[in-house]
């Protein structure tokens, strides 16, 4: 009976420990919720709003990032609106598209149509794109999020914006945290929400890691600082590093929230 | 094992399902909200589309969390599966070896295993019939569309359950009886039938599970296109298929490890004590032959994943997943470090193991450096406070531990060292007789530095010298490295040691007790490592029923944290533990007899 108990005890404890290990070991995160299909009102959106939903669709529900990244996965997003007419007139093109949108469109519902050198299927030579259609499967991108999307791809790399806001209200997800909070008005309210003053100076914070931020809108633009909250490695101030900052920010605040932190930014001088 | 079984006595009114029609009319409240492109294809085609289900169409049942139940009870199912499948494959060898060798202890041993796996074969039905409870009551839609696509493989499944059922049967009764020249030969018959029969269960078994991962054979509104063998033989069957038979082995072994060395502890004579410790040692052998190939099963099962859906890949590795691997970590680090104790504790059964001990704190130095590599994560959640302490999200030093060549490098370096462990104890007893003999040992020498500088270059190369997209690239050959010195260095050993004198009698028994907790340990970790990887083989489905094409709207379709998962997987592994302490005690008990003089009647009074 000793032994039996002596037994007993040991894979308990065992037992204990790796649940004591991951519950208290690693980090507690929440997975996200699945994403909810919501109307919104197409109608009443400015072409802003628009794009800006196009972002939050690209950084979120789209999962483009996973890909679209600087590890080399697939073609960084920034370098698809400056090569769309070299790839439209390339012998290896494939697909129907006429103009720019057509052919951000196809690359998005027929990624094969053309696939950007060495970005290809293994053993497919390039011809079969490991991309799958984003408006169907687990992404499905409904068609006013591909439009959004195509808007913010030609805004983002300063050409025309050429599609126009659909007109019947379609179904686009939004994240689950967007509609559990409201969108914070305070601009220090926002950088204590994402937690800006851990590593840069900003109102009362004092953050040593990143640049100071109590007068940088004597020295950096709108589109500078707004460009550096969502894609923050895109231009690493001398004497601090990459990588410190987090790159979904643009998917996690709301838009108005960029634009007003932005605008606080802007005017500090 | 029945999971399917009760399908064939379920009326299909009963549970909505339809088992002989394909147009059966079964009518789904939520298959009015059915897309047009479906409805499209369902004109075209005899199958339904994958209905578009909401909360209301996932049925309650006295306040229980059917996910929390199907989930448990399958898990348990699945346990219990993987170890009575793969005990008749080991027994099967076992007794052949025993045939062969005319030796009679290990047809005794493997007697032994199949009656431990007999009582554990009733208790996967019984598991498996109150996980066919659980989808049928909380799942009855997923069960439907499920049945009208694999209903002929499911009823294939219960006739060939009725097989294994017999030839199991035969081959446990029958072993005293067939005994002999020919009769053995039978019995051996028997016994690669029973394993033929339950293999193909876990194929049958497998397709489903992989269907719901990687769907084929239907269209992008989930309807069938009539070839079963397509849904069967999808994208990531084979990989599962190959994960699974490897890991059952190294489960079973770990298993009937954990019998023999309760046996051992509960042992009253030295008799008793030396079979239990040889069948300890057997068993362990088989578990650490079972585990040595079981990461490169795994890597490709990932590869194949990747490469069936890249995003499911990423999803796979990366975000809240990515800690689920550092607790793999520090599991297979357990199990690792536990069956070389085990190895090294035995090295005391001979007087000429005792040469060897000034090695072993060489390997568990190794073993246990790896075990860091491979705990090392690449970034770090931190707080504010530690974000600034540290300077930022990732280490100086250990960061560029934490990147995946690091932790193929590492794995396979402590592959290597059990294996050299395993070397010693093989040696431990033995003396070469062969006049080449040092120059055997110098080749196996030259074969591990050799491989050890092949692996640590291919991952340092790999790993900090290239672009993001090939630093997996060092994981095929270092593994091809590792099974390479495996083989041939077991090839020159075997050479060696050819005709060996021995040195002292290998002293079955003369171990001491600690190491038969190595065994309970591996036994525990291995079950809950299972438990794990079970949730993220299932998580990463995210919020689908069949990925892509069925989504999962219940109220329990979000992903559950990873402090969740595990206190339901401990729960489940403490049940578990239960009922195989209870398997155990069953098979005391069956041996044991109890004197009553005076309780019968004598004959004529």
């Amino acid at each position: 009976m000793k032994q039996f108990l002596a037994v007993i005890g040991f894979s308990l404890l065992t037992i204990a420990a790796f649940t004591g290990y991951s519950n208290f070991g690693i980090p507690r995160i929440e997975p996200a919720p699945p994403p909810k299909q919501e109307k919104i009102d197409l109608g009443s959106m400015t072409m802003d709003q628009f794009i800006a939903l196009g972002d939050r669709v690209l950084n979120g529900k789209g999962t483009c990032k996973l890909c679209h990244n600087d590890l080399g996965r697939a073609p960084m997003i920034k370098q698809i609106v400056p090569n769309a007419e070299k790839h439209l007139t390339d012998s290896r093109y494939k697909g129907e598209a006429k103009d720019l949108a057509e052919y951000l469109m196809e690359s998005m519902v027929n990624p094969s149509a053309f696939v950007v050198a060495g970005f290809g299927k293994a053993g497919s030579n390039d011809t079969v794109s490991p991309m799958p259609d984003v408006s169907g499967g687990s992404i499905g991108l409904s068609e006013p999020e591909l439009l959004a999307i195509i808007a913010y791809l030609q805004d983002s790399a300063g050409a025309d914006v050429t599609v126009e806001i659909p007109t019947d209200a379609g179904d686009v997800a939004e994240e689950e945290e967007a509609e559990e909070r409201e969108p914070l008005e305070d601009p220090l309210e926002i950088a204590a929400e994402f937690g800006c003053g851990t590593c840069h100076k900003i109102g009362e914070e004092e953050g040593d890691l990143a640049p100071d931020l109590r007068t940088i809108g004597a020295t950096r633009d709108r589109e500078f600082l707004r460009r550096s909250i969502l894609y923050p490695n895109a231009e690493i101030t001398e004497g601090f590093e990459e990588g410190m900052m987090p790159d979904d920010l643009g998917d996690q605040m709301f838009a108005v929230e960029v634009e007003r932190m932005t605008d606080y930014l802007a005017g500090l001088k | 094992m029945v999971l399917l079984f009760g399908l064939l006595f379920v009326p299909p009114e009963v549970a909505g399902l339809d088992l002989i029609g394909l147009d059966g009319g079964v009518a789904f409240a939520a298959e009015d909200a059915a897309t047009e492109a479906a409805a499209q294809a369902d004109v075209a085609s005899p199958y339904q589309p994958a209905p578009q289900l909401t909360e209301k169409d996932y049925p309650t049942f006295l306040g229980f969390n059917g996910r929390i139940f199907v989930w448990i009870a399958a898990q348990l199912h699945l346990w219990f599966a993987a170890f009575v499948l793969a005990v008749p494959i080991f027994v099967f060898i076992i007794e052949a070896i025993g045939m062969k060798t005319r030796d009679k202890r290990y047809d005794d041993m493997a007697y032994e295993f199949i009656k431990v796996s007999l009582t554990a074969y009733s208790l996967t039905a019984i598991v498996g019939g109150l996980t066919l409870l659980g989808l049928l009551v909380f799942y009855p839609h997923v069960m439907t569309y499920m049945t009208s696509i694999f209903k002929e493989s499911m009823i294939f499944y219960a006739l060939i359950f009725f097989a294994e059922s017999a030839c199991l049967y035969v081959y446990y009764y029958g072993w005293h009886w067939l005994q002999g020249p020919f009769k053995k030969w039978v019995h051996l018959t028997i016994g690669l039938l029973l394993n033929a029969v339950g293999t193909l269960l876990m194929l049958l078994a497998n397709s489903w599970l992989t269907f719901m991962m990687s769907p084929a054979g239907v269209d992008a509104g989930g309807v069938f296109n009539g070839e079963i063998w397509d849904a069967m033989h999808n994208f990531l069957w084979n990989p599962i298929n190959l994960h699974r038979f490897v890991a059952n082995i190294a489960y079973g072994g770990s298993i009937i490890g954990a019998y023999a060395a309760y046996k051992f502890l509960s042992a009253r004579t030295p008799q008793e004590k030396a079979h239990y410790d040889w069948m300890g040692y057997n068993a362990n052998f088989v578990a650490i032959a079972g585990l040595l190939p079981l990461p490169f099963a795994g890597y490709y099962l990932v590869a194949e994943i990747y490469a069936y859906s890249q995003q499911m890949g990423i999803t796979l590795m990366g975000g809240i997943f990515a800690w689920l691997f550092i607790i793999q970590a520090v599991l297979i680090g357990t199990l690792f470090l536990s069956a070389n104790y085990y190895l090294w504790c035995g090295l005391g059964r001979s007087e000429g193991g005792v040469r060897y001990y000034k090695y072993m704190k060489y390997l568990a130095v190794v073993i246990v450096a790896a075990f860091l590599v491979w705990f090392t994560p690449h970034t770090l959640v931190l707080s504010n406070e530690e974000l600034k302490a540290l300077g930022g999200p990732y280490h100086k030093y250990l960061g560029p531990l934490g990147i995946m060549p690091a932790k193929n490098t590492a794995v396979n370096i402590m592959i290597l060292m059990t294996y050299l462990s395993f070397l010693y104890y093989r040696r431990a007893n033995k003396i070469a007789v062969v006049t080449w003999v040092k120059a055997g040992n110098a080749a196996q020498i030259a074969l591990f530095v050799m491989a050890c500088a092949n692996i640590f270059f291919l991952g340092i190369y790999h790993g900090y010298f290239t672009n993001t997209v090939y630093k997996v690239a060092a994981s095929i050959p270092q593994v091809l490295t590792t099974l390479l010195v495996i083989v041939i260095a077991t090839v020159i050993d075997s050479m060696i040691y050819k005709n060996a004198k021995e040195v002292a009698p290998q002293r079955w028994g003369r171990v001491p007790p600690r190491s038969q907790y190595a065994l309970f340990l591996l036994a525990v970790s291995f079950t809950w490592l299972m438990g794990l990887m079970g949730y993220i083989r299932s998580g990463i489905r995210q919020h689908w029923h069949v990925v892509d094409v069925f989504r999962d709207n219940s109220p329990d379709a979000f992903t559950p944290s990873l402090g969740y998962a595990t206190n339901v997987i401990s729960v489940a592994t403490i049940l578990f533990m239960a009922m195989v302490i209870f398997v155990f005690w069953l098979a005391q008990i069956s041996g044991q007899k109890s004197e009553t003089p005076g309780f019968w009647k004598e004959p004529g009074q």
